[in-house]
C-alpha cells in the first residue's frame, strides 16, 4: 500500500505526546530526518520529532517559514478548524473529550436517556417482529 | 503622633537582589533626611531622655527552694477549630456518602458543624437519608449544586445529635429484664418535624430542576469501564 499522507511543508499534523498533547499544529520546515519545525496560532513555533506527531489528511497552502500572520491567514482560507472538526477523526476526539469532562449528574441523565431510547427501539423492534409473524 | 493612623512604610531602598540593597550607606542617610532633622535640631540628632524605669516591687526571698528541677510545660498554643472545608464542598452541593449505612446516596450538604462534621439531609422523602451528621473524609463533592437559601439551619449544632442521656434507674432483679424490653428508641416528634420543614424549602428547590429527584433517589456504582481517578464529579 502506498503512502497516502506525506511530511510536507503545511501538512497539519496532531500532537500525540508531550505539553501540546492534543493540539493541531502546521508543518513549517524540515529540520533533518527526525524533527520538523512545527508552528500553530496559540503556541510559540518550535521543533518537534516526527514521532511526537500524527499526519492528517489536511494541507495548507504555505511558503516554507511563513510568518504568523501568514499562517494564521492560510489557516482561516483553508478553513481548517472545521474541516477537522466535521472529519471523523475530529469528531472522535470532541465525543471523547466531552465524555471525560462529564459530572455525575450529567451521566445520570445520559443513563436516563438510553433507558428510553433503548425502550423505543424495543417497542419499534417488536411492532415488527408481529407484523412478520403473522 | 497617633500610631494607629500611620500607613506601613515602604523601605526607600530597593533590593538588587534578596540582602543587596541599591543605595550605600551614605546614600540613604541623605534620602532619609537626616541631615534635614539634625539641622533643624541644631547640629545634633533629636533625642528624649529615657523615662525613668518604675521601681519594680522589692522581691522577697522564696522561703522554699524545691531540691530538683522542675520541668516547666512547653507552652501549647493550639487553637480547637473545625476541620478545614474542601473548596468544592458549599451549601447546597450534592455529596456522595462513601461508607456506612447510606453508602452510595446522593444526599444535599446544608452546613458544617462546629465539630467539623458536615450537616446533611437526604432530603428525607427522596432517599431516606434524614438530617445527620457525616465526615467529610467518607464523602464525594459532585458539581451539582441545589439552592439552599430557603432552608433555615441555625438550630442545628453538635448537640442536637448527641446521645440523650438518662437518669441512672436503680436495677432491681425483677426489674431488669422488663426494663430492657421497654427502652425502644422512638424518634422524638419535634425532630420528625424538623426534617420536614427543612426538607419543605429543599424539595421544592429539587423539582424545579429536571431529572434532579431522581438523581437525589438514585444510589451512586462504579460501573464497568469507570476509572474512578479519570471520573470528573
Amino acid at each position: 500500500m502506498p503512502f497516502k499522507r506525506y511530511v510536507e511543508i503545511g501538512r497539519v499534523a496532531l500532537v500525540n505526546y508531550g505539553k501540546d498533547y492534543g493540539k493541531l499544529v502546521v508543518i513549517v520546515d524540515v529540520i533533518d530526518q527526525n524533527r520538523a519545525l512545527v508552528d500553530a496560532p496559540d503556541m510559540v513555533r518550535g521543533q518537534m520529532n516526527f514521532k511526537r506527531l500524527t499526519l492528517t489528511d489536511i494541507k495548507i497552502d504555505i511558503k516554507r517559514v511563513p510568518n504568523k500572520k501568514t499562517l494564521v491567514a492560510a489557516l482561516e482560507a483553508a478553513d481548517v478548524k472545521n474541516k477537522w472538526e466535521s472529519s471523523s477523526w475530529g469528531r472522535k476526539l470532541i465525543v471523547q473529550k466531552k465524555r471525560a469532562s462529564l459530572k455525575d449528574f450529567d451521566r445520570f441523565k445520559i443513563m436516563l436517556a438510553k433507558i428510553k431510547k433503548a425502550g423505543v427501539v424495543r417497542q419499534e423492534l417488536s411492532k415488527l417482529k408481529k407484523e412478520t409473524t403473522c | 503622633m497617633a500610631p494607629k493612623d500611620r500607613k506601613p512604610h515602604v523601605s526607600r531602598n530597593p533590593d538588587l537582589i534578596r540582602g543587596v540593597g541599591k543605595y550605600s550607606r551614605s546614600k540613604m542617610y541623605h534620602k532619609r533626611g537626616l541631615w534635614a532633622i539634625k539641622a533643624k535640631n541644631g547640629g545634633a540628632f533629636p533625642k528624649h531622655e529615657k523615662q525613668a524605669a518604675a521601681a519594680a516591687p522589692a522581691e522577697k526571698p522564696p522561703k522554699f527552694y524545691p531540691a530538683d528541677d522542675v520541668k516547666k510545660p512547653l507552652v501549647n498554643k493550639r487553637k480547637a477549630r473545625p476541620t478545614k472545608l474542601r473548596a468544592s464542598i458549599t451549601p447546597g452541593t450534592v455529596l456522595i456518602i462513601l461508607a456506612g449505612r447510606f453508602k452510595g446516596k446522593r444526599v444535599v450538604f446544608l452546613k458544617q458543624l462546629t465539630s467539623g462534621l458536615l450537616l446533611v439531609t437526604g432530603p428525607f422523602k427522596i432517599n431516606g437519608v434524614p438530617l445527620r451528621r457525616v465526615n467529610q473524609s467518607y464523602v464525594i463533592a459532585t458539581s451539582t449544586k441545589v439552592d439552599i437559601s430557603g432552608v433555615n439551619v441555625e438550630k442545628f449544632d453538635d448537640k442536637y445529635f448527641g446521645k440523650k442521656v438518662e437518669k441512672k434507674k436503680k436495677k432491681g432483679e425483677g426489674e431488669f429484664f422488663e426494663a430492657e424490653k421497654e427502652e425502644k428508641n422512638v424518634l422524638p416528634q419535634d425532630k420528625k418535624d424538623d426534617q420536614k420543614t427543612v426538607d419543605a424549602a429543599l424539595i421544592a428547590a429539587i423539582e424545579a430542576v429536571p431529572d434532579l429527584k431522581s438523581y437525589l433517589g438514585a444510589r451512586f456504582s462504579l460501573k464497568a469501564g469507570m476509572k474512578p481517578h479519570e471520573l470528573v464529579f
